[in-house]
């Protein structure tokens, strides 16, 4: 499919939205989306739907950063919908044996008393803002949130990227409060357990 | 006195809703008390920073089209 063409694009001016934009647009659209929803063909539809929408809804845009954050805010709509009509089919658990490997792993952080393992216990991460900086930082971000289950992931994406309440996540996913309290605890403490273990305390990086 | 697994917990609750008074006072004795914990507490502000810096690189606010090398 192709997008030449209903761009507004006002006459005499140099054309800000061109085919090699769109795609770049599309393909951070697709990541966005692939990272949420956890199914590529579900993707596929929610970018489609979004990009269609926006280009041929017939706004004026001030220019390339409007039209990427507009057919961001779409593609939200979008993703959040597809979920609140999957959760209404198959509602998602708060329990999977994915789930239960996550949890016997938190736990064994822990003594029997559920205070810290000597062990386990949390040190602090050098120089964090450093890393944040750090083209690889994001690599293995982006590897442990592809790693979390889909359930899990699906309820964390809503409540941090797409930035939804914690009551509009737990109406969307369909469950409750607490469960979804639990879920959001789980997928933080995978990221954490992640993250220290395979960047900050992972010793000599390539630079 | 809250465990540090309870206090883990209520840690990732304060950042999806209010705590009530007794909530908060109750963390912030153990995490007067509990070095771990409160490292945990930075790593969830470093996690939460990286998720909105990742959001952002995506949805760019600023077009970075041009120097678009590839690479995120």
């Amino acid at each position: 499919m192709s997008y030449h063409a209903p761009y507004p694009q006002p006459t005499g001016e140099p054309a800000i939205i061109d085919n090699a934009f769109v795609e770049h647009v599309r393909r951070d659209m697709l990541a966005f989306a692939q990272l949420q929803l956890r199914d590529a063909a579900l993707a596929e539809d929610a970018v489609q739907d979004a990009l269609t929408a926006a280009l041929t809804g017939g706004k004026d845009f001030a220019g390339r950063s409007a039209l990427k954050t507009w057919v961001f805010g779409i593609l939200r709509h979008k993703i959040v919908d597809l979920i609140r009509q999957q959760s209404r089919t198959t509602p998602i658990s708060a329990f999977g044996d994915d789930e239960d490997s996550l949890d016997q792993a938190f736990d064994s952080l822990f003594k029997e008393n559920a205070h810290w393992q000597p062990a386990h216990r949390p040190a602090a991460w050098g120089d964090p803002e450093a890393s944040l900086r750090d083209k690889h930082f994001w690599a293995v971000f982006d590897a442990c949130l592809t790693h979390l289950p889909k359930n899990t992931a699906r309820v964390f994406m809503m409540r941090e990227f797409l930035e939804l309440d914690t009551g509009e996540v737990c109406t969307a996913a369909g469950i409750s409060t607490s469960n979804c309290h639990v879920i959001l605890h789980r997928a933080r403490s995978a990221l954490r357990g992640c993250l220290e273990k395979s960047w900050f305390l992972a010793g000599e990086r390539p630079c | 006195m809250l465990s540090c697994k309870d206090a883990t917990r209520r840690m990732s609750e304060a950042e999806d809703r209010e705590l009530a008074l007794s909530e908060r006072l109750e963390l912030g004795m153990h995490l007067a008390l509990c070095k771990g914990c409160r490292n945990y507490q930075q790593h969830l502000h470093v996690l939460r920073e990286a998720c909105r810096g990742y959001r952002d690189e995506l949805t760019g606010d600023e077009p970075r089209a041009e120097a678009d090398s590839g690479e995120r």
